[in-house]
């Protein structure tokens, strides 16, 4: 009977050890990697992102549900990988990418709001930390070489603070004369907030060209602009991109299906894009907080606790998943009710961020992540 | 900013050509609180709460009848007919709003409507919530604008459009009359549905830091089964309360229940009420409130100082809304000279409208400018309603936006003497970069762009 197996364990457990592992110095810090952050808003269903499908009370407590992975094959002997995840699957065939299944961050409360305020802000709890653990990333960072960029029209919590954030989305409003935009520049002079604002969005915009595209509907065009806003020279080095509509309080199954499909070919447009960026690249995709173990009176699931995180791209350690897999009985769950979390994303994100950028860990979780004490993880990018 | 322009684009919406100077800006907003008309002609003309649900529930029906029959083709085609009329039901109402906020006399008052409409957020972002979203703020919202917190609470969570936004409507006792009845058929079991509980004490009441735990989101979901909305199958056996939602005691959980160590004994819907008006008093509720009271007309950070008095207005006044909003004008923090705000999409598109008369677009356009600029009427990303601080807002790409948005209505606009009208708007606050370089623009069209574009109209 499989339980409580032993997966491949690193500091990510929370509370422990480290490995003291040689590190490349800040001063050598790649500018030239590239980091897309997807958040998924609403709390993604990890259990359905990757399925445990061979603990003994997943079928009782999924139902139908666990029909959606049949004939999917095991991640050792224990995960199947939904199907509509099926450009993420080929990239952890080729081991360029990572999951992390039970992992959650301080917060154990079930509030999206309070969720995502701590997954952004990097805070312990909500609302203690300001700004966003990204805008902390980019003063780690050497300044010159490195632009940051929202794809959207304003700036999510993640990316606010004090280090220069561009947004941009693309629009169907009828472009303004130049003439006109120059003037409100004049005026904006006098103002630091609103001329720093200006300046940035027509950098920004300049970059983008025309995308033909005016909004951010279509998944797979949103994949292949961001490529495009992050290949080259004068490429944003750190993106977020937000995925909304993962709370799936009734008819998940529908839900999640069509949700991870177009996830998943926003992702697959991306790598299509980076071409030559590619093997500098790493994505993270994470989501405030997992959804219940057992499905509601309305064929959805509940706030709950753990979930599941993913690493792509061609500096990830990939192939592999990481799980101190807590099991799903009863007395296994958090609070009688969630899958319990056996690793930190802070740690997770903290580890995968210095080990990319090449930024020494401790620095990093320290500036990113400053309420908590746990070690960043390790082994999640290729050294 | 001169106490004038505080009045009129801090507390109210915006000033427009024709608005007077007032002699004594504190009294000319106190006088909106009698003036305000809660159900205007333009508004009065959408369709009611009942009629707004028709919509959905046909949607429900044809496709239910198209499995039945086999006929899912056909199926489709009407359900795309009746999206059509539910979407241009949502236009006209996003409409009627904008209209009632560009020629309101009581922008005060209509700033309070914007509010709490937002604090009892639905969206659209919901397909299903389309067609009803603006009847729930028309019905729910507007009249009881100038009345009680605890009215209003019941009317914005116990309406169709909220129970469909967070999946009352098919919430159900575990242990109800027709659970029972499943069980003993074997069928399956239809359930709980906790996110109306869990948002009315996290964002509509207490706030989450309101001392309330996981059992008590529990409880108050046990005791909100039964409510439902009227015309879908489940509620055949409901009884049918006049805004389109039901009541069906088949469906509702028996027992008492404990929610925040007090328990309710009470049978039927009126063990919800009840707890709904004991959390609607709350300490913690006065608290949230008047937090986001005070952030939205003192500043970001709200000052501790006004935080308290309205907090304290609100417990003495047991929820009196018209009190809480003499306190706010009564209170020196929202008198600061300088800009305390950053105007969101929507306060700067109805301040602009405002400034120019008048929109000249039809409900499509107003509707599409709302979505481009990032604040489409009850459309926001979560029931959390839409963000009321200037870090959400102050982007580049949402600033250029702005912009361009400014060309077009400028464009729309016959307005011949901008300096005047920047003079009038704005008075001795009128910066004198601005004031420049609209005197030097090429044509009053890009003067009026500019005006629509300075840092005097983006903040308040």
């Amino acid at each position: 009977m499989l339980n409580r197996r032993n997966f491949v364990l690193s500091s990510i457990l929370a509370g422990g050890a480290t490995l003291a592992l040689p590190h490349k110095a800040l001063a050598q810090a790649a500018t030239s990697k590239r980091l897309l952050f997807v958040l998924q808003r609403g709390a993604a269903d990890g259990l359905a992102t990757l399925a445990p499908v061979a603990d003994p009370q997943f079928d009782a407590l999924r139902g139908a549900f666990a029909e959606d992975y049949d004939g999917v094959g095991l991640i050792d002997g224990l995960f199947a990988l939904h199907p509509s995840y099926e450009k993420i699957g080929a990239l952890f065939q080729q081991k360029q990418a990572l999951f992390i299944q039970a992992v959650a961050s301080s917060y154990r409360e079930r509030s999206h709001f309070e969720g995502q305020n701590v997954i952004e802000s990097g805070g312990a709890k909500a609302y203690s930390v300001r700004d966003g653990w990204l805008n902390r990333l980019l003063g780690l960072l050497p300044a010159n070489d490195v632009r940051a960029l929202a794809l959207s029209p304003s700036i999510p919590l993640a990316m606010q603070g004090p280090q220069s954030v561009s947004s941009y989305a693309p629009t169907s409003l009828p472009g303004a004369d130049e003439d006109l935009m120059a003037r409100v520049g004049r005026i904006y002079e006098s103002d630091p907030e609103l001329g720093a604002l200006f300046a940035e969005a027509q950098k920004t915009r300049a970059m983008a060209g025309d995308t033909q595209m005016r909004n951010l509907r279509d998944a797979e065009k949103v994949g292949g602009l961001a490529a495009s806003l992050m290949s080259g020279a004068d490429g944003a080095s750190v993106m977020m991109i937000e995925s909304n509509g993962w709370d799936s309080h009734a008819g998940q199954r529908g839900q999640f299906s069509r949700q991870a499909r177009q996830l998943d070919a926003l992702l697959a447009a991306y790598q299509q894009g980076m071409t030559n960026e590619w093997k500098d690249t790493l994505v993270i995709v994470a989501t405030e907080f997992g959804r219940t173990v057992k499905l509601n009176g309305t064929n959805g699931s509940d706030h709950g606790t753990g979930s599941a995180a993913l690493l792509l791209g061609g500096t990830v350690a990939g192939g592999k998943v990481i799980a101190d897999w807590p099991g799903l009985r009863q007395s296994d769950l958090f609070e009688g009710r969630d899958l319990n979390p056996t690793a930190s994303l802070e740690s997770v994100l903290a580890g995968a961020v210095s080990g990319h950028f090449g930024l020494d860990p401790e620095l990093a979780m320290r500036t990113l992540f400053p309420e908590r004490t746990s070690p960043a993880a390790e082994g999640l990018i290729r050294l | 900013m001169t106490p004038t322009s505080i009045a009129w684009n801090r507390f109210g919406l915006g000033g427009r050509p024709q608005d007077q100077l007032p002699d004594d800006p504190q009294r000319w907003l106190l006088d909106q609180l009698d003036r305000y008309d809660p159900r205007p002609a333009g508004i009065a003309s959408q369709p009611s709460s009942t009629e707004a649900i028709e919509g959905y529930l046909s949607i429900r029906n044809i496709r239910r009848m198209a499995r039945e029959s086999n006929a899912e083709d056909r199926g489709r085609e009407q359900v795309q007919e009746v999206r059509q009329t539910v979407r241009r039901n949502y236009l006209q109402a996003v409409a009627a709003r904008g209209q009632q906020a560009i020629e309101s006399d009581a922008p005060f008052a209509e700033r309070m409507v914007h509010f709490w409409s937002n604090h009892f957020a639905v969206s659209v972002q919901k397909n299903q919530v389309r067609g009803m979203a603006g009847s729930h703020e028309f019905e729910a919202i507007r009249p009881n604008v100038m009345g009680n917190f605890r009215d209003m609470l019941r009317s914005a969570v116990l309406h169709p459009a909220m129970f469909i936004y967070l999946d009352q409507f098919q919430s159900t006792g575990p242990n109800s009359q027709v659970s029972v009845r499943r069980r003993r058929r074997g069928r399956d079991e239809a359930g709980l549905n906790e996110n109306l509980a869990r948002e009315i004490l996290e964002l509509h009441t207490l706030g989450a830091q309101g001392g309330y735990t996981q059992t008590d989101v529990t409880e108050f979901a046990r005791a909100l089964t039964g409510w439902t909305v009227a015309g879908i199958s489940r509620a055949r056996r409901a009884q049918t309360l006049p805004n389109g939602s039901a009541w069906a005691n088949y469906l509702h959980e028996p027992g008492s229940r404990t929610v925040m160590g007090q328990t309710y004994r009470q049978d039927g819907h009126e063990q919800s009420l009840a707890i709904l008006d004991t959390i609607a008093k709350h300490p913690s509720t006065a608290k949230h409130v008047a937090t986001k009271l005070a952030r939205h007309f003192a500043g970001d950070e709200p000052p501790e100082t006004m935080v308290a008095r309205l907090e304290k207005t609100f417990l003495e006044s047991e929820g009196n809304l018209p009190s809480l909003y003499r306190a706010i004008v009564e209170s020196p923090e929202a008198w600061t000279v300088e800009p305390v705000k950053f105007r969101t999409p929507w306060e700067w598109s109805i301040a602009i409208l405002r400034a120019t008369g008048g929109s000249g677009m039809n409900a499509r356009r107003f509707t599409r400018m709302q979505q481009e600029l990032g604040q489409v009427p009850w459309g926001p990303p979560s029931p959390q309603g839409y963000p009321d601080t200037a870090n959400n807002w102050a982007a580049p790409d949402a600033l250029i936006r702005r912009v361009e948005v400014a060309a077009q209505i400028a464009a729309l606009s016959r307005e011949g003497d901008v300096p005047a009208l920047a003079r009038h708007l704005f008075q001795d606050g009128l910066n004198d970069s601005t004031a420049t370089w609209i005197s030097r623009a090429e044509s009053p069209e890009q003067g009026l762009a500019l005006l629509l574009s300075s840092p005097e109209m983006m903040r308040r």
